[in-house]
């Protein structure tokens, strides 16, 4: 960074960071303590407490496990500024990841450690799309796009759930994640209405990225039990139908960017199950091997 | 990117009255370096407003210049508003 002559004394930083509401500073996510210290968690009446926790953990394995991924691009991205974009999406979905693992947990009688670190492959809940590995920054762009635009409409309806703490978890995530469709839009469009090369591997990514696509809608019992209980609340509408802002946004994305929309068969379902049933893809297995080994290797380790 | 243009960031914090020049990023366009500015000059909670400048559009004075330019006003003390009594009922002074 070149900065003009630099005083001491003088640090702008001092100036911007003095006096701002201490305790807000540190946001979510940095403590290593139970980040729903201090909620009431108690479930309310009319609430399935064991379908709320299947909601949680699959929302928060979509969320841990795309973090991974991200994590993985750290140090390899073209520009220092694209790293701390990418390394900011990452610890904002480790966030979220923590607060519906902790939310699930407290229901399960497990910590989010435990749920994180000392489960199967078979028991987390994640859609195919977050344990994709992507092959180039196209592909990391044009799926953070799917997955961002997805979830924020899923995120916006359940910020009205009937379970307090899962819509206010919902109700944090739409900054986030209105944030990281920006990002990624705005490299979509970029990249997609640049110059040949950009474009063709651009439209090579959404067409490889596609087939995920599908699984994003099958819509989990789980998950739908928690939205709002009035249709009328609802933009969200599962199973055969596309939902309806995820189509509009990546429609318009789409179309300024010149890119066309894949028309790609969904990945075939493995005996009628999915990421959400605990099947999962191949890269699943690699995954947990990084994320968990050194857990398990030193479980008692604290941090 | 070596191709990237450089631009000076400034904030604005939350009890802050001014923009204040924090550093700088390159970015293919203002766009951009604005989301770059946010990802790594706020992520600490410092700002509630960011402008960018193309460091090419400032002009700056050169340090060359430093004694042509600010030595003169060195000695003139009563340019300083210090030869006032101020009444003890003006407020904010």
């Amino acid at each position: 960074m070149t900065t003009a002559e630099f005083d001491e004394d003088d640090n702008p930083y001092d100036l911007l960071a003095e006096d701002h509401d201490e305790g807000h500073r540190w946001a979510f996510g940095t403590g290593f303590t139970d980040p729903l210290d201090g909620v009431d968690t108690a479930v309310p009446d009319g609430v399935d407490p064991a379908a709320l926790a299947r909601c949680c953990l699959a929302l928060g394995d979509d969320a841990l496990i795309y973090s991974h991924r991200l994590q993985q691009w750290v140090a390899r991205l073209p520009e220092l500024e694209e790293e701390t974009a990418v390394a900011n999406i990452a610890l904002d979905l480790l966030g979220q990841a923590r607060l519906l693992l902790s939310r699930a947990g407290g229901i399960l009688g497990r910590g989010e450690d435990q749920l994180a670190f000392f489960r199967d492959e078979g028991e987390f809940r994640n859609v195919a799309l977050a344990e994709h590995a992507d092959r180039d920054f196209a592909e990391l762009v044009v799926r953070l796009l799917i997955f961002s635009a997805w979830r924020l409409a899923l995120f916006e309806n359940l910020a009205a759930a009937p379970d307090p703490v899962l819509a206010a978890i919902a109700a944090k995530g739409v900054n986030e994640l209105a944030y990281h469709r920006d990002y990624a839009a705005r490299w979509v469009i970029r990249l997609g209405d640049g110059t040949d090369l950009s474009h063709a591997k651009t439209q090579a990514a959404l067409d490889a990225l596609w087939p995920l696509v599908g699984e994003l809608f099958r819509g989990d019992p789980d998950v739908q039990a928690m939205l709002p209980a009035s249709p009328g609340d609802r933009t969200v509408h599962h199973g055969t139908e596309h939902d309806r802002a995820f189509d509009a946004v990546l429609g318009t994305v789409l179309a300024t960017a010149g890119l066309d929309r894949p028309a790609a068969t969904p990945l075939a379902l493995v005996g009628g199950r999915a990421g959400r049933d605990g099947v999962h893809t191949e890269a699943m297995g690699y995954i947990l091997a990084e994320l968990q080994s050194v857990a398990r290797a030193h479980p008692d380790a604290t941090w | 990117m070596p191709d990237w243009p450089l631009y000076e960031v400034f904030l604005r914090g939350k009890r802050g009255l001014n923009h204040v020049h924090v550093g700088s990023l390159h970015a293919a366009d203002a766009e951009m370096a604005l989301r770059h500015a946010r990802d790594l000059y706020t992520r600490r909670n410092e700002g509630v407003s960011i402008w960018v400048v193309k460091a090419s559009d400032i002009t700056a004075s050169s340090p060359d210049e430093k004694d042509p330019f600010f030595k003169p006003s060195g000695d003139k003390v009563y340019r300083h508003p210090t030869f006032y009594d101020i009444p003890a009922d003006v407020p904010h002074m």
